[in-house]
């Protein structure tokens, strides 16, 4: 057999994986998105119809579906810089010369990031109780009255925030870490003979040396964060009123509850676009100065 | 300088707290007898140790089942996604073929496209194949791997083209360099690539959330999201079953941590 031969016959196998389990769905998507498949639909294929982009036209004029952009915006806009800034400073801390046990720390922090989201979020759930929850407990002690977390609007999001912070605080810290560990260490010795206390030299030094992996992990967690779903879905089934309902719930529901598959797939476009827009954006706004 | 190595120990310790605490208040309750949870104080430990609510978890919520459908499937989607995406990695990086390039460049332009997108013809076209509410269903997606192809092919392209070649010269078939030569230099890769896939299977919660309908057939996080909206009140059999969910992939990170934060590692300082 050729050379070329065994490319085609060791590659093969995952490309029509690829294609037949992934492209094709996606275009299919794309084509699905400009009919109006639904429940008849499935019954029988001849029910459906071609509507152009009346989905996306309904979407836009669906007060649920600019409720859900704007939950899941909330999410992302306050959750990723909280997620970013919890990690960057665990990564510091476990740096830090003056740390020890190093090892030990970091596989505590990372313990969180391997767990099912279901699992966790049903612990959550139970911490975040009002009468019985030990965060409400906690808060007591420093005399703040009982916060109903998971069922009163306001405080819903911020809970989910909370829950998606310890979660994802422990793999973004291990990339940053690693990053920190490339830093020359005269840099910093430099500084220190310019003066530069330890604010300086993190904002001087240290950011502007890993601007690079900053960029990456925060165009990875925005991406994670726009995906929200497994988190309301346990913790608060989308509410209350509605709260904490994101795109990707309005996709399930859409698709999987109401079997409106056209305007699912609609809303499956509108995310994707949303995500691919987001890191185009991050990846020009840190784009190093030039020189 | 001794108060600055108190402030930073005193706050790695803090923060372990934080991040350990409610895994570890999951057991405890866990091993609470029912109803004795959800009480004023909330209590930190039980008074009672029991096992009760992991037999009723057994006998009654049949989770015995869904967590070897759990291990059975993420043992399965690993195996099947290795086998498919080491190969083709190799093949990318290590074997000329026609279009080799062409399609590298179109597969890295896919990856931007999220899973969700394909979610829906998907289920459609798994309903055409009478796949839904199968196991191979559930499996499916986590076949095409455009990550792990990219990610192997990385690694096989630190392999020394010398090494191929001297093989190739000694009359070694192109099956045997890959699996003699290459799957061997690259096992540490593997192992890592192997235990990402096993934990994203295993943690994976929308998809067989929609292809699954059968109990029978659900795996853990399915059913324990279920279980959760039945059983709201029940504490202490909730926390049994995100135990029995948690607890695997924890011990499966643990024993093999320094491939899983090796390959994370390395990843990202490369990006």
């Amino acid at each position: 057999m050729k050379r070329h031969q065994w490319g085609w016959l060791l590659a093969g196998p995952a490309l029509i994986v690829i294609a037949v389990f992934f492209l094709l769905p996606v275009l299919a998507a794309l084509a699905l998105s400009l009919t109006d498949y639904d429940l008849y639909a499935i019954a029988s294929i001849h029910n459906v119809r071609f509507v152009g982009l009346r989905n996306y036209a309904d979407l836009l004029g669906n007060p649920l579906f600019w409720q859900a952009l704007g939950n899941t915006f909330y999410f992302v806009l306050v959750g990723v810089p909280l997620s970013l800034a919890a990690s960057l400073g665990g990564a510091v801390l476990v740096h830090s010369k003056w740390a020890s046990c190093r090892g030990l720390f970091r596989t505590a922090y990372f313990a969180p990031s391997v767990t099912t989201v279901v699992a966790v979020a049903v612990i959550w759930r139970y911490l975040l109780h009002t009468r019985y929850g030990l965060i409400n407990y906690a808060l007591g002690h420093v005399g703040i009255a009982p916060i109903d977390w998971l069922g009163d609007p306001h405080w819903s999001m911020p809970a989910i925030i909370l829950f998606a912070v310890w979660k994802n605080f422990g793999y973004n810290l291990v990339i940053l870490l690693a990053a920190l560990g490339t830093i020359p260490a005269d840099l910093y010795e430099a500084a220190d003979l310019d003066g530069a206390g330890a604010w300086a030299q993190f904002r001087l030094v240290t950011v502007p040396c890993i601007r690079g992996t900053l960029t990456f992990v925060g165009i990875l967690t925005v991406a994670g964060y726009f995906q929200l779903f497994a988190e309301p879905y346990v913790m608060t089934q989308g509410g209350p009123a509605q709260s904490t309902m994101s795109v990707l719930y309005l996709l399930y529901d859409e698709g999987f509850k109401w079997w409106n598959l056209g305007r699912a797939s609609a809303v499956a476009f509108v995310l994707f676009l949303l995500m691919y827009a987001s890191a185009l954006l991050q990846a020009r706004l840190t784009r190093e100065p030039a020189a | 300088m001794n108060s600055r190595r108190l402030l930073v120990n005193t706050l790695l310790v803090l923060t372990a707290t934080v991040t350990l605490f409610p895994l570890l208040w999951m057991v405890s309750v866990s091993l609470m007898p029912a109803g004795t949870a959800a009480t004023y104080p909330p209590p930190l430990l039980p008074g009672h140790p029991t096992l009760a609510n992991y037999r009723e978890l057994w006998t009654h919520a049949g989770m015995a089942r869904n967590l070897l459908n759990s291990l059975l499937l993420a043992s399965v989607a690993t195996m099947l996604s290795l086998t498919l995406n080491v190969a083709a990695g190799y093949a990318f990086a290590k074997i000329d073929f026609p279009g080799r390039a062409r399609l590298a460049k179109g597969l890295l332009a896919a990856l931007v496209i999220p899973a969700q997108v394909a979610m829906l013809p998907l289920f459609l076209e798994l309903k055409a194949l009478g796949l839904v509410d199968t196991y191979a269903g559930v499996l499916v997606p986590s076949l095409a791997g455009i990550f792990s192809i990219f990610l192997v092919r990385q690694a096989a392209l630190s392999i020394p083209h010398e090494l191929i070649d001297a093989a190739r010269i000694d009359g070694a078939s192109e099956w045997t360099i890959y699996t003699r030569v290459a799957v061997p230099l690259m096992r540490p890769m593997l192992v890592t690539l192997g235990v990402f896939t096993f934990l994203g299977s295993w943690n994976d919660f929308l998809w067989p959330l929609i292809v699954l309908n059968d109990s029978e057939r659900y795996t853990l996080p399915v059913a324990l999201a279920a279980l959760s909206r039945e059983h709201v009140q029940d504490n202490e059999l909730m926390m049994a079953g995100s135990v029995v969910t948690v607890l695997p992939v924890l011990a499966l990170f643990l024993v093999l941590q320094r491939h899983y934060l090796a390959g994370l590692m390395a990843g990202a300082v490369k990006g």
